[in-house]
């Protein structure tokens, strides 16, 4: 065989192998061999993710001097704290696959790698802290207890770690509504403006509808995505509505009832071009969320290069 | 409880503007670190003010002139040297009274005992950072040098005796200025040379003399509280 023949015919065998094993449900770990395509595929969504966490902390922090109470405050900062950590966890997973976390900021800052459309949303008042813990890092979990059992190793068990802590920050969320709502007046008013707000902007997290999602088939045969996306929105959906009557709160919808032949909570017609908009960089915090990122980053350079400069002179691991 | 409220302030304070950090960090983890301390700081806050009253209360609706903490933690928090500068001194003061504290049988003893774990976290994360930038490039180090030359004026009041803490504060000063002394050398700074006190007389935050920015960052701080009297969180 000429060496040409013989590559092709061990990629051959190598996908063969990799195919059997996501057939086996078995997990690929970062040594193993992978089409390119799947490393690509991996190293978008992961890395999406990663910023997602980043840039999701920026509408979160925006209260954390404003905290009404130090109870709330400390709980407020712990989370924005996990957000950083899951940050970590995620660039690290997107580093076995050949990337690196320097590589993916600078994606980002270019604006050439996205983040999810939901922070691009402004937090107007303290209610939107919880509307945030309750609808968006509920629709995030329900998003990512799939992504546990995706076929990649080391995102598999990132995923593991940060459901766990999501599922705190939305009880967390969930109960700092209920205080409101079950509080004054204008607490309560302050609450449901804040639903009203995020309810829509929360569905949108899921993505566009099955029939325009982009990735969604391949994703789904390679075992990374394991539901597709209007079946996660309707999951989702029917778990907030109940959840919602026991805040005592409404969900801007006057569509939404259930529907006892498909045993599902149908729903309104979501905005999407108000969906293309913001992915397309014309959401109300879009730049200003960027720029943020991109200042601290910039701002920061001068310390980076610092510890750099100490590690190199004195041995020590670079930070 | 003048002791529970000027410790508790000066936790309570410096937590506040470490908060500020978040999302502006020079790196990934740095906001772990940074939101790490002003979660701590905010914990032992929360004791100390609740030793005095309730924390809310105290928090929230006390003006200005009622705040007894120190002038350090309340500066601004200027780029990440000044920062660290501000940390490096105060977590080094810190420390050396709470295991002084620690080591007594005043009532400040079992805060004193869990919190000077976090409070050596805090001080090694604060020499480290010193010891970079001072050590690093030369404009870390300018940077480094010129956030411990403009806090240096708030570090006398740091050992003006707090009536309550039974602390030899002669000890603790000396300590202190040996310890910082040492890790300037190390950082290849040294230590300013300027006056360690403001024109005011020392113990100007202890007495509720405070700088300009404190208000502003009060105003920001207690302004939801306040807009809802009463109203619980």
């Amino acid at each position: 065989m000429t060496t040409m023949a013989a590559d092709a015919a061990d990629t051959a065998a190598y996908e063969a192998v990799f195919d059997a094993a996501l057939a086996a449900e078995e997990r690929i770990e970062p040594r193993d061999w992978m089409p390119e395509e799947y490393r690509a595929s991996l190293v978008r969504q992961i890395a999406q993710h990663a910023h997602s966490e980043i840039i999701g902390m920026q509408p979160e922090a925006n209260w954390i001097t404003r905290a009404p109470s130090l109870r709330r405050k400390a709980i407020l900062i712990a989370k924005v704290q996990d957000e950083a950590g899951h940050g970590l966890y995620l660039y690290s997973a997107a580093e076995t696959l050949g990337t690196s976390r320097e590589e993916l900021l600078d994606k980002l800052h270019a604006g050439r790698q996205k983040y999810s459309s939901i922070f691009n949303y402004p937090t107007l008042t303290w209610a939107d802290v919880g509307a945030i813990g309750w609808l968006v890092d509920g629709a995030a979990i329900t998003n990512q207890v799939p992504l546990c059992r995706c076929s990649y190793g080391p995102y598999a068990r990132a995923m593991v770690r940060i459901c766990k802590e999501e599922s705190f920050h939305q009880r967390q969320g969930f109960e700092l509504l209920l205080a409101l709502s079950q509080g004054t007046e204008e607490q309560h008013a302050m609450a449901q403006d804040a639903v009203d707000r995020w309810w829509w902007p929360s569905l949108m997290m899921f993505g566009p509808p099955d029939d325009e999602s982009a990735h969604s088939a391949q994703s789904m045969a390679w075992k990374i995505k394991r539901h597709s996306n209007d079946e996660l929105r309707q999951r989702f959906v029917d778990i907030c509505v109940p959840q919602a009557e026991a805040l005592g709160l409404t969900l801007p919808d006057p569509d939404l009832r259930w529907n006892e032949t498909r045993e599902h909570y149908d729903f309104g017609p979501i905005d999407w071009d108000e969906f293309r908009q913001v992915l397309r960089g014309n959401g109300p915090c879009n730049e200003q969320r960027l720029s943020q990122r991109r200042r601290a980053h910039e701002e920061g350079a001068w310390v980076r290069e610092a510890a750099a400069a100490y590690a190199a002179k004195h041995g020590e691991a670079r930070s | 409880m003048i002791a529970a409220l000027a410790l508790g302030d000066d936790a309570l304070v410096l937590s506040h503007r470490l908060g500020e950090w978040a999302g502006h960090a020079p790196v990934l983890e740095e906001e772990v670190a940074l939101a790490n301390i002003a979660l701590d700081l905010l914990g032992q806050a929360r004791v100390l003010l609740s030793m005095a009253g309730d924390e809310d209360e105290l928090a929230y609706l006390r003006e200005e002139r009622a705040f007894r903490n120190l002038q350090l933690v309340e500066q601004p928090n200027g780029d990440f040297a000044h920062t660290i500068a501000r940390q490096l001194y105060f977590s080094t003061y810190q420390e050396l009274l709470y295991d002084q504290l620690a080591a007594g049988s005043g009532p400040f003893a079992p805060l004193a005992a869990k919190a000077v774990k976090e409070v050596t976290y805090h001080r090694d994360h604060a020499e480290h950072w010193t010891l970079r930038l001072g050590d690093g490039t030369a404009e870390s180090h300018e940077r480094m040098r010129a956030g411990l030359e403009a806090l240096w004026r708030f570090t006398g009041e740091l050992f003006e005796p707090v009536e309550g803490c039974e602390v030899d504060w002669t000890a603790l000063h000396d300590g202190w200025l040996t310890r910082i002394g040492d890790v300037l050398a190390r950082a290849t700074l040294s230590l300013p040379e300027g006056p360690r006190h403001t024109a005011w007389t020392a113990g100007g935050g202890r007495q509720g003399i405070h700088t300009e920015s404190f208000g502003r960052m009060l105003a920001e701080m207690q302004h939801l509280h306040r807009s809802h009297p009463g109203a619980t969180w």
